[in-house]
């Protein structure tokens, strides 16, 4: 169970990594607008003309 | 290609607009037109589609609009020129400059702006107006949010004048206006992102102490390798310090400021706990010894900062909607060009003349922002529109609405001369003003003022739940002093690790939750039921019942002029509406209008087509006909005189009735007999009565502060079964403001209004409602905004604030149960982290049950 010692900051970090990720996309806006995107998922992207 | 009369009538039911899909009349059938449309604006949004490839918005739109059971719109284009958006002045207020080169382009001036949009309601919207860039050559980037109808364009100022994106939104239906407080906005939007980082922060760390806590309290029941319990706690200790200096930061600020203004407030009980708690974890941790909360201590901060931002994200969609509204009012005004001062010859400080009599003149004109325009300007404004300046009329003569301003019902005629004030609006044909003050320094700027004024007078409740946090605390610290000294003079060493326990286990999460949602939930389903509630408080101010004071033209009354009463022949009604059709005097078309959709409406119009001929309006009151060959005579008693009739006893009677009443009666002859009175007014709303009546058997007495002329208040009155001492009518907007702060005295005070003269009393009062259809200033100043006709809201919103203040006090009685539990099993030394943290959610649920589960907004319509 040593491993522990190890695997558990791993784990740590991991969460740590992910809560940077979210206020990175919290500061760039991504969370301004919670109901346009869910409709704009809806339209494909290609360029007809 | 033969058709038969009874195929083409079949034929002509199913013609459907191609972009709307409602029927297309008769009279506007192409036959050989591969679309029809139902209306010029369908026209010009379905070509500009079809021409730019874009057809498939109709296979979205149809397909969202079933999802949604509702139909079409037709579109609605204004054609405007949008010009305006091109003045330096515009561009400076409203767009900023992009200096990176985000896009990638080199060399180019960048602008982003943000427009409300009309009429956007679901994905194929988003669809279309995002193809933006492919539509105009020069615009970078088109970026909608449906919850705001807030449009953000990025465009290259040289490729593309803003003006042309302006049309081209507007010829696709979607009326562009220019959002305002740019910077107001861009903090919010950055308080909104600091409250969810600080919940997503929150957020994973409860989650992570809880994983590491169940650890712990597994290894509590069985046995656990010391030094793997002393890893663990270490972890838990740095975690949940994460999660208090971070996000829980806020409780500690918000108690600091209670501290500093000595006022109750939430945060104190809750930072005691948080504070006691996190110092006794890292000491125990450090001394390992006794138990550590920091799980507990991390759901707290993180449930408590989702209770806030579920409420702050329903008073931003009541602010948003506001925001809308807004948006909505005119900002720009056609300034005349080529009039000069030098043209105008001023007599004295009152009048303006024109000099060189400019009539025929064909004038050049320019849509400039109303901020852009200066003293001695002249601008034209047209009928509909409102005034956007004081000023002095110049050239013409029209009647104008001051109701908003003054609260009189009548009209005022107005020619070359004339003083007008911004606010009132013009109604019957164009007159050029010349501007005396712009901005502040109207009388609406002025009024604006004293609204700001009465606003920081008001003084600021103390929340329920703070008043009770602040009892709270006294008594959770006289429990904690008398447990230690108990534990202590007792002998026990756990003195100190009791007492923490009392401290953390007291924290009123509950409690914190409690209003919170309350609040989110009705706040909520009112906005969904078109009651507009600016701040959370707003609802526990008007739990308590005390004086509502009405105004009342346009807030008792409908604030149109129309028809309220018709004594005599009905059968000639079809008659005076086909004459009246041909004026535009605004009597004529409150007849009209009474006549087609009112209370005293023509009932069965299966024959409508009549010859009207040789209708002449005559300058001394009346108006003159004739329908299917009968003569018809219609106008003021004296006009009818003047004709040559009798005035037969009865109508002379009703004559003097209505005068008395404030109403303008209208005498009706056909065939030179005297055939009916009509009277046109300002009339009560169809709910007026209904809802007074309700509001006494809440609790209020209902009292009438009125701009408008006394007798015309005291007749409203004397309908509405008021009191005649409780009715004031020629009240000046100052005047309304001193009443409601002495009103205050003794007791809450509700204002209703809807204009800017009700503007200053909407902000002084406890609460100020600003009823549907009012002016702009009365929306800022009241507290709560009803976005749907009528007063029948008003009974919701009490009603509702007192089914929400009863939610709030279940809330927080069983919050305080759960308190009490846990404190006595804590003075009793039977505590340790896993009751407690078995505990708190289960509070936290009830609270949340309780505040979902009520039927705030539910019993009515």
């Amino acid at each position: 169970m040593v491993v522990l010692y190890v695997v558990l900051p791993l784990a740590l970090i991991f969460a740590g990594a992910a809560v940077a990720a979210f206020i990175w996309c919290a500061r760039s806006g991504q969370f301004d607008d919670l109901t346009t995107p869910a409709q704009r998922i809806l339209h494909d992207d290609d360029d007809e003309r | 290609m033969t058709m038969t009369s009874t195929s083409s009538s079949a034929a002509r039911e199913e013609v459907l607009c191609a972009h709307c899909h409602l029927p297309v009349p008769t009279g506007l059938i192409e036959t050989d037109a591969e679309h029809q449309f139902c209306c010029h604006g369908c026209k010009t949004v379905f070509s500009i589609i079809h021409a730019c490839h874009l057809d498939r918005y109709y296979a979205f739109r149809d397909r969202d609009l079933a999802d949604a059971g509702q139909a079409a719109e037709p579109a609605k284009v204004t054609g405007k020129s949008y010009r305006e958006f091109d003045d330096p002045t515009f561009l400076d207020l409203h767009a900023s400059l992009l200096t990176n080169s985000e896009f990638g382009i080199q060399n180019s001036e960048l602008r982003r702006t943000a427009f409300f949009l009309e009429g956007t309601h679901c994905a194929a919207c988003v669809w279309l107006v995002e193809k933006l860039p492919n539509l105009l050559p020069g615009v970078s980037e088109a970026r909608l949010d449906l919850g705001k109808s807030l449009l953000t364009v990025t465009w290259r100022q040289e490729a593309v004048a803003l003006s042309r994106i302006g049309r081209m939104l507007d010829s696709l239906g979607y009326p562009p206006h220019p959002a305002r407080s740019n910077t107001a906005r861009s903090v919010r939007k950055l308080d909104d992102r600091r409250q969810m980082i600080r919940i997503g922060v929150a957020g994973a760390c409860a989650g992570n102490t809880m994983l590491l806590a169940v650890a712990l309290y597994a290894g509590m029941l069985s046995t656990m390798d010391p030094a793997y319990r002393l890893f663990f706690r270490w972890l838990s200790t740095a975690i949940g310090i994460v999660a208090l200096a971070w996000p829980g930061s806020v409780f500690f600020r918000g108690a600091w400021a209670a501290i500093k203004t000595r006022t109750p407030h939430l945060d104190l009980p809750i930072a005691l706990a948080l504070g006691a708690g996190g110092i006794a974890g890292v000491y125990n941790t450090i001394t390992n010894t006794g138990d550590i909360y920091f799980d507990s201590l991390s759901v707290l901060v993180f449930l408590l900062l989702v209770g806030r931002f579920l409420q702050h994200r329903q008073q931003t969609l009541a602010d948003d909607s506001v925001e809308l509204l807004f948006s909505l009012t005119p900002m720009t005004a056609r300034r005349v060009m080529g009039i000069k001062n030098s043209e105008l010859r001023i007599e004295n400080d009152e009048r303006i003349v024109s000099g060189a009599a400019p009539v025929a003149r064909k004038r050049k004109l320019e849509e400039v922002p109303i901020t852009a325009l200066k003293v001695a300007d002249v601008v034209e404004v047209l009928a509909g529109e409102s005034v956007p300046v004081d000023g002095v009329v110049l050239e013409g003569s029209s009647s104008l609405d001051e109701s908003l301003l003054t609260g009189e019902s009548r009209a005022r005629g107005i020619s070359a001369g004339d003083v007008v004030h911004a606010g009132t609006v013009n109604l019957t044909s164009a007159v050029l003003v010349a501007v005396r003050a712009t901005g502040e320094e109207t009388r609406v700027g002025r009024l604006m003022r004293l609204v700001t004024q009465a606003a920081r007078s008001k003084a600021p409740i103390v929340l329920l739940a703070d008043r009770l946090a602040g009892w709270f605390l006294v008594v959770v610290l006289a429990i904690a002093a008398v447990v230690f000294f108990g534990w202590f003079l007792a002998g026990s060493k756990y003195a100190a690790e009791y007492t923490v326990a009392i401290l953390i286990v007291a924290c009123p999460c509950a409690l914190g939750l409690a209003t919170p949602l309350a609040v989110s939930v009705a706040i909520g389903r009112a906005a969904r039921r078109g009651i507009l509630i600016k701040g959370g408080e707003t609802l526990e101010r008007l739990a308590k019942p005390g004086l509502l004071l009405l105004d009342k033209t346009g807030t008792l009354t409908t604030g149109r002029i129309s028809v309220v009463n018709w004594v005599g022949d009905e059968s000639i009604k079809p008659l005076v509406l086909a004459i009246e059709r041909h004026s535009t005097h605004p009597t004529a078309r409150a007849m009209a209008e009474g006549l087609t959709n009112g209370e005293w409406r023509i009932e069965n119009r299966a024959n409508g087509d009549v010859q009207v001929a040789d209708v002449v309006q005559c300058a001394e009151g009346g108006i003159t006909g004739t329908v299917d060959g009968r003569a018809v005579v219609m106008g003021s008693r004296r006009f009818v005189r003047s004709r040559g009739m009798e005035i037969p006893g009865w109508a002379d009677e009703e004559i003097g009735k209505q005068l008395a009443a404030g109403a303008s009666p209208v005498v009706v002859a056909v065939e030179g007999a005297v055939r009916a009175v009509a009277a046109c007014g300002d009339g009560l709303r169809p709910d007026a009565a209904v809802t007074l009546a309700e509001l006494r058997t809440l609790g209020w007495r209902v009292e009438i502060l009125s701009g408008d002329d006394p007798a015309i208040v005291q007749h409203v009155a004397g309908q509405l079964g008021i009191p005649a001492g409780d009715a004031k009518g020629g009240l000046l907007p100052e005047q309304k403001l001193v009443i409601v702060q002495s009103e205050l005295q003794n007791g809450p005070v509700v204002m209703v209004g809807d204009g800017v003269n009700d503007a200053a009393a909407l902000a002084a009062a406890t609460v100020g409602i600003a009823v549907h259809g009012g002016a702009e200033a009365s929306l800022s100043a009241a507290s709560i905004y009803l976005n749907r006709p009528g007063l029948r809201a008003i009974v919701d919103c009490l009603r509702a604030s007192r089914r929400t203040l009863a939610v709030i006090h279940r809330a927080m009685a069983a919050s305080l149960a759960y308190n009490t539990f846990g404190v006595t099993l804590a003075a009793l030394g039977l505590i340790n982290p896993l009751v407690a943290a078995i505990l708190m959610p289960i509070s936290s649920l009830t609270v949340l049950s309780l505040a979902f589960g009520a039927k705030t907004f539910k019993n009515r319509e």
